[in-house]
């Protein structure tokens, strides 16, 4: 009996290994991707620093990767990069509530109404084809190059983006549920709040998703071609100052905030799906 | 004379003539504001003028050499930022050591905004055709070879099973199952590669506005001389080629997924 006890004791402990060396295993090739991804980063900023040693490029051409790891940390102290920053994601904000909204407002009217539909969307789909910055130079004219600007820019192009997948969202609710509505009675709002909006939620923020994506393209552009601060203005003020650290800096803060962006909202989303999975 | 009298009015009446009513109104209030001098002129010009412009504009050299100089930099872009996403979309969906090499830096370097490359590129290239033409491949790169990756993935291991089954060659993997199920994707790809490309096209002309012919250089010479139709035109023309592009390429799509069946 007792060795019995023991031979299960022990095939216990066994499972258990396995699980940690698998563990261990799935740890270490994991990492060996990771490590395998470093490598051509690493072999570019070795060629980096090899040309800047070797003088290849003069510095205003190719500033040596110390220089920008400095001239990083000096404008964090300064207060440069932190305040522009700030002053570019303000930006953002309001423009994807002020553009979402709009967005939402009009992908409602024609996702439920074939009528708003019948008369909205023939232009909506030719409007929405232009390409953003092409608005630019004409909202210049009748904005100035202030703030409205900005804000006006960087909404129209999450308006787009937000407009056209709530209405998918809306149109892919299964008619079933709408029946289902009608069966229980449902007033018009209590259709559009306990039906179509949750059902085209998770559609919806993935617009949301691609929207503020096109904001941050846009708001780089307004931000280059007419501005005073933000995030684009300081890389036009490196250019200027022939200080190309300043520009890399610029590139690579960009490409952070896109990642940290990108990567929230699409956490965001799965949550949202998940919710749905479990929903049904 | 009966029957074409109908077939007229029945395709009269099959049009759906509602979408039409939101641009007229907006064109007809434009006028009236503009006739009973509700708005400024100058800054809002009444709609005759801007015909008036695209007439005159119709006729000089300036617009065509500016249209023509701006579409094959667009072109030029999308032909070379396209085929180079192929290829690297090709590689990184078929070679694991590939993907795992270059897959995280081509991960990271995608987050970066198109436009924060243009005063990197324009400081290491100059402001000519050539540092224009190579944004514009940029931005056409990163959808094509997003998407090809995507649709190389979206082969199942189950296909995979039975080509193997039928003893297919490495050739006929890729021609024959490979490339067949990617190629929906591709184009998805190649579309929003378009569509970026002509993006890329008139950013760059816009903000190198002191450098070269285009039609972003006509409009914000329009902007300086504070010329509004002008402004007004070159914007509707930027907007009817960015929709052209789009039609151009959903109908090429149509043809040549047409193997797939009514399936859409």
């Amino acid at each position: 009996m007792s060795s019995h006890t023991q031979t299960l004791k022990i095939t216990h402990d066994w499972t258990w290994l396995t699980r940690v060396v698998a563990t261990v295993r799935k740890l270490l090739g994991h990492s060996g991707i990771v490590v395998t991804g470093f490598i051509f980063p690493l072999i570019v900023l070795a060629l980096w620093q090899l040309a800047f040693e070797q003088n290849w490029l003069p510095v205003q051409i190719l500033p040596p990767p110390s220089l920008v790891w400095q001239t990083f940390w000096e404008l964090i102290d300064s207060g440069d990069l932190t305040v522009n920053l700030w002053v570019s994601l303000k930006r953002i904000a309001w423009s994807v509530l002020i553009g979402g909204s709009a967005g939402l407002l009009i992908g409602f009217a024609i996702g439920l109404s074939k009528r708003a539909y019948a008369y909205i969307y023939p232009t909506f789909d030719v409007v929405s084809q232009f390409p953003v910055v092409g608005w630019i130079p004409l909202l210049m004219i009748f904005l100035g190059i202030d703030e409205g600007l900005k804000i006006a820019a960087i909404s129209l192009a999450v308006v787009v983006p937000v407009t056209v997948s709530t209405y998918k969202g809306i149109r892919s609710v299964p008619p079933a549920l709408f029946e289902v509505g009608k069966v229980y009675g449902f007033s018009y709002q209590q259709t559009l709040l306990r039906i179509a909006l949750p059902a085209a939620l998770p559609a919806i923020f993935s617009g949301v998703r691609q929207g503020v994506m096109q904001a941050w393209l846009s708001l780089v552009f307004v931000e280059l071609l007419a501005s005073s601060e933000g995030i684009g203005y300081l890389m036009v003020w490196g250019r200027q100052l022939l200080q190309m650290d300043i520009v890399f800096i610029g590139i690579i803060v960009i490409g952070l905030v896109g990642v940290v962006l990108d990567f929230t909202l699409r956490f965001i989303e799965s949550r949202l799906q998940t919710w749905r999975r479990s929903a049904f | 004379m009966a029957i074409s009298a109908n077939l007229v009015i029945g395709y009269f009446k099959q049009r759906d003539w509602r979408g039409w009513v939101l641009p007229v109104a907006f064109v007809a209030l434009w006028s009236v504001a503009s006739y009973f001098n509700w708005v400024n002129p100058k800054l809002i010009p009444p709609p005759y003028a801007v015909l008036e412009t695209a007439w005159q504009q119709l006729f000089a050299e300036d617009f065509f050499t500016g249209l023509g100089a701006s579409l094959f930099r667009n072109l030029s872009g999308f032909v070379i930022g396209g085929t180079a996403g192929i290829l690297v979309g090709l590689a990184l969906g078929f070679s694991r050591w590939f993907d795992h090499l270059f897959g995280p830096s081509f991960n990271a370097l995608k987050q970066i905004s198109l436009f924060a490359w243009l005063p990197l590129i324009s400081t290491w290239f100059g402001y000519d055709n050539s540092a224009k033409i190579l944004f514009i491949s940029l931005a056409a790169f990163y959808p094509v070879a997003l998407n090809t990756f995507e649709g190389v993935r979206s082969v199942t291991l189950s296909q995979l099973e039975v080509a193997k089954v039928y003893g297919f060659s490495q050739s006929q993997l890729i021609y024959k199952l490979v490339l067949p199920a990617a190629t929906p994707q591709i184009f998805v790809g190649l579309q929003l590669g378009l569509i970026y490309a002509w993006l890329a096209t008139i950013g760059s002309e816009l903000l190198l506005a002191n450098w070269g012919v285009g039609l972003g250089n006509i409009v914000i010479r329009g902007r300086e001389a504070f010329n509004v139709p002008l402004i007004i035109f070159g914007m509707l023309i930027i907007g009817l080629i960015g929709a052209l592009f789009n039609r151009l390429a959903a109908r090429v799509e149509a043809r040549l997924l047409r193997w797939r069946g009514a399936e859409r």
